[in-house]
């Protein structure tokens, strides 16, 4: 181990600066760690979990000379703290089922009919499920009954597809300074709700050009008038996978 | 009681009234939505505007808030809200058919209000009265001992509209059913004996660290060294302070220790708080106070009022300059999560009971982001006999790594259910026969997100080096059907999670399910293995010990009482939940029609697996 600050992701050395988590050093080096609601220009979250790594497991030799290993702490990358000489694991086999899990759990809640979607081929959620190689949803869909709010003259909301990362609400929050959206409910019932006593984003001050409309990962908050501009089979995770450039990270600004 | 048609006008002097009772402080913004509610009956969009208004808030970080309790609501849910508690314990003595029976002679569905707008019945999470269970709680106030006799009483009341202060008395009793004293609530202690034998905060710091005192609350923290870290952290921003918390959210199904300390113990309980709060440097403290003990708001203040005229409370504490220290009562409002240290201090700060990221951790960073010591009721229990009884008196109590001794809740199968306190190290099988239970098939330790444990393991003991326990204590004998018993408790984390993050808010659901699948005879090998998927992602990647323990009573079910879920397994390995006979019931019950031509093959399948799609059914 040298004396500048570095820890090792699947056995290679990463240097970080003081205050770093995990994934920011890892996203600055190059390296790919699957995430959904972390984003640079925001503060974490750590709701997702699809950037969870294992810190820190051993091998030791047991009395009859068996190798066992004994796993380290499972955390979310995206709020622990990159620390000098620890030894993080991200894609091995046991996490990258979890992620894959993790991705089948959000299929089934929300209503995910990437067909018909306008954000197939530059959907996170979908481009991190190709890449982890998940083929089906696997649990039985909820089939939950979600509204399309299209009261606002330039956006639309289908919450069909919401994953609650919350990116929407930060960026409300902290760059707006608009307090636009907001979470309700609790466990199963959990949902995004808009600043309005109707509960309708046309009763908001939302502009198309927030960053609250443009941070999506997936396809909730769409720009009317501006769907399938490029066509499907030419857009960002239809020409390279979602791990490919893993510095140019989301679409800052939706690519319309 | 509420009254059922306020109007506009007078929804607005309402909350204006709150408001200003609370300066408008968006920090007490879950006391102030109660305080509405308790006079509007529910939160209106046009009342959550008026709060967000007056406060200064995000209407949507309001609208959150209210939407995150169980106990606020943002539809109107009669002027009756009778929520019938559904622990396992509850079921046992019969809740489903009371409450069926209630509803049935109300004309209502669980769930729905009644058309005239009078009442809804549906069920909540644990109540904390397992001792005298089936129990429920209507308008928040609890009655317990339910019976079907009660059942048609409470229905006439409702019916007749007659306000619950009319009802009688004894609907509303709750004993403290304390079964077995010792250390503690045997202990001869007068209000202030402990502040009374004070010395220095840092002498009283090492009594408590030499007494080997750990946190109640189960997971075993020295007390003495979170109070050390929390007075050497230091305050920042303008206003700078320490805070002492009492955590009273006694959310884990089968636990009732907190309500029996603070109903007849409080005074002790506010004399730790005090110490607690003299050691670390805070002038005030909170007690978190879960909202089904709502009942108990108005004893603990005059206790608190008592404390007050004899000087143990507010400013100068028994003529010391200085000492101040006061206590306020802040109220939850239905959320088992915010029992979780983290989630319990945003709830107090008045937002949504989401469990924080750690660090920082409470004792540097709590309750407004100043260093806060976070304790159970019965940790600062036992801190008060200690400052008054000393270290060594306490250290001699218990085992060598958990000194004192232990309250446990204990309710189920067995003939005295209620309080009983031991010495830490003492023997399951030892509790079950003081209590009176026989052919005990299995304990439920530690409440649903515990340890199931069988006949073989009741050798063991209660302390931290073997068993810990929050103080949850569930007995089944052998008539009881684990499998059911883990169903309960995989839909009370349904219920319980805050649903921040996605194995928990996801997993959760997937789990109660599964096991909902298999309770209907749909189940096989195929849904086995996806539970344990489910609980493996639960455990590991949840952010909270909520999700992180949500599987637990399935996985100890499981491998410890297998045929019971072996019995309910198809001999197929996959069978579709879908059931389309079952899909057919609406139109059944649309045409009345019930007769076979109007059923869909049901013979032909259960001929055709062999198996009767439930245990003891004839196939
Ligand atoms: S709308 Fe989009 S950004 Fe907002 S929480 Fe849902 S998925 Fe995340
Ligand atoms: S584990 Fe469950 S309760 Fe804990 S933070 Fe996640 S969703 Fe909330
Ligand atoms: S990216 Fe870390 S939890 Fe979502």
């Amino acid at each position: 181990m040298s004396d500048a600050k570095t820890f090792f992701l699947d056995e290679e050395e990463i240097p970080f600066e003081e205050g770093q988590t995990i994934i920011q050093a890892a996203l600055s080096a190059g390296k790919y760690i699957p995430h959904l609601c972390y984003h640079p220009e925001f503060k974490p979250h750590g709701s997702c979990k699809l950037c969870t790594v294992r810190i820190d497991s051993r091998t030791v030799t047991t009395e009859d000379g068996q190798s066992v290993k004994i796993p380290g702490r499972a955390a979310a990358s995206c709020t622990t703290p990159a620390q000098a000489g620890q030894h993080v694991e991200s894609e091995v086999p046991e996490i990258q089922d979890l992620r894959r899990t993790l991705i089948q759990m959000l299929l089934v809640e929300g209503n995910h009919y990437c067909p018909s979607c306008e954000k197939s081929g530059k959907c996170l959620l979908q481009g991190l499920a190709y890449d982890l190689g998940v083929m089906d949803p696997h649990f039985p869909q909820y089939f939950s009954k979600r509204e399309v709010d299209a009261s606002h003259p330039d956006v639309l909301l289908d919450f069909n597809r919401c994953i609650l990362c919350e990116l929407c609400v930060r960026a409300s929050a902290e760059v707006d300074k608009k307090n636009v959206f907001a979470i309700s409910g609790r466990g199963h019932t959990k949902h995004l709700i808009c600043n309005s006593e109707s509960g309708e984003l046309g009763d908001t001050n939302l502009a198309a050009t927030d960053k609250a409309a443009n941070v999506c990962p997936v396809g909730v908050i769409l720009h009317k008038r501006h769907g399938f501009e490029v066509p499907y089979g030419q857009r960002r995770f239809d020409k390279a996978p979602i791990s490919d450039n893993p510095a140019q990270y989301a679409p800052v600004k939706e690519q319309v | 009681m509420p009254n059922g048609n306020s109007n506009g006008s007078d929804t607005g002097a309402v909350v204006a009234a709150v408001l200003a009772r609370h300066g408008s402080d968006g920090t007490r913004l879950m006391q102030i939505l109660r305080e509405i509610q308790e006079e509007t009956e529910w939160l209106s969009p046009d009342i959550l505007t008026r709060v967000a208004e007056g406060a200064k808030l995000p209407r949507g970080q309001v609208e959150g808030v209210a939407g995150f309790y169980h106990f606020f609501h943002t539809e109107p849910l009669g002027s009756y809200r009778v929520l019938w508690s559904d622990n396992i314990t509850d079921r046992m003595a019969g809740n489903a058919d009371l409450m069926a029976r209630m509803c049935k002679k109300l004309w209502l569905k669980p769930g729905k209000v009644s058309e005239d707008g009078l009442v809804s019945v549906d069920t909540t999470s644990c109540t904390g009265l397992c001792d005298q269970g089936p129990a429920l709680l209507v308008n928040y106030r609890p009655v317990t001992r339910m019976t079907a006799e009660r059942v048609d009483q409470i229905v006439d009341l409702i019916r007749h509209k007659t306000p619950l202060a009319q009802w009688p008395a004894e609907f509303f009793h709750v004993d403290d059913n304390i079964r077995r004293k010792d250390a503690l609530l045997g202990a001869d202690f007068k209000p202030g004996d402990a502040l009374k034998a004070l010395k220095s905060p840092q002498e009283v710091l090492d009594a408590i660290k030499e007494s080997g005192l750990r946190g109640r609350g189960g997971a075993g923290f020295s007390t003495g060294q979170k109070w050390d870290f929390c007075r050497a952290a230091v305050g920042t921003g303008p206003h700078a302070a320490h805070y002492v918390v009492c955590n009273a959210d006694e959310g884990e199904p089968g636990t009732f220790k907190d309500r029996v300390l603070l109903s007849s113990y409080a005074d002790l309980v506010f004399e730790g708080m005090t110490i607690s709060g003299y050691v670390i440097g805070a002038k005030k403290g909170f007690v978190y106070l879960r909202g089904e003990y709502r009942y108990l708001l108005e004893p603990l203040n005059a206790v608190l009022e008592k404390r007050r005229a004899a000087k143990l409370l507010g400013k100068s504490i028994l003529g010391r300059t200085g000492f101040d220290f006061d206590i306020e009562i802040h109220l939850g409002a239905g959320a088992y999560i915010c029992g979780e240290e983290t989630a319990l201090l945003e709830s107090l700060e008045g937002k949504r009971g989401v469990p924080r990221k750690r660090p920082p951790f409470p004792v540097t960073s709590g309750y407004l982001n100043q260093p806060t010591a976070v304790n159970n009721v019965e940790t600062l229990a036992s801190a008060a006999l200690i400052a008054a009884k000393g270290a060594a008196w306490y250290k001699s109590i218990g085992t060598p790594k958990s000194a004192g001794t232990k309250i446990l809740s204990i309710s189920g199968d067995c003939e005295r259910p209620g309080i009983y306190e031991y010495p830490y190290g003492v023997k399951v099988s030892q509790v079950l026969a003081d209590c009176g239970a026989r052919d005990t098939q299995a304990c439920q330790i530690a409440g649903a997100s515990g340890l199931a444990i069988a006949p073989n393991e009741f050798g063991r003991r209660i302390a931290f080096e073997d068993i810990p326990t929050g103080g949850s204590f569930m007995i089944f004998d052998n008539t009881r059907d684990m499998f059911q018993v883990a169903r309960n408790f995989a839909h009370f984390f349904v219920h319980e999670s805050c649903g921040f993050c996605t194995p928990c808010r996801v997993g959760t659901t997937l789990l109660a399910n599964a096991m909902d699948k298999i309770d209907e005879g749909h189940g096989g090998e195929y849904d086995i293995s996806d539970i344990w998927r489910v609980i493996r992602t639960l455990k590991t990647a949840s952010h909270c010990g909520l999700g992180q323990t949500a599987g637990n009573a399935v996985a100890d079910t499981l491998q410890k009482f297998r045929p019971s879920y072996e019995l309910r397994l198809n001999v197929r390995d996959f069978e579709p939940a879908f059931d389309l006979d079952k899909a057919l019931s609406k139109m059944r019950e649309v045409t009345g029609r019930d007769d076979p031509g109007a059923h869909f093959h049901i013979n032909h399948r259960k001929s055709r697996s062999g198996l009767g799609t439930k245990a003891g059914e004839p196939s």
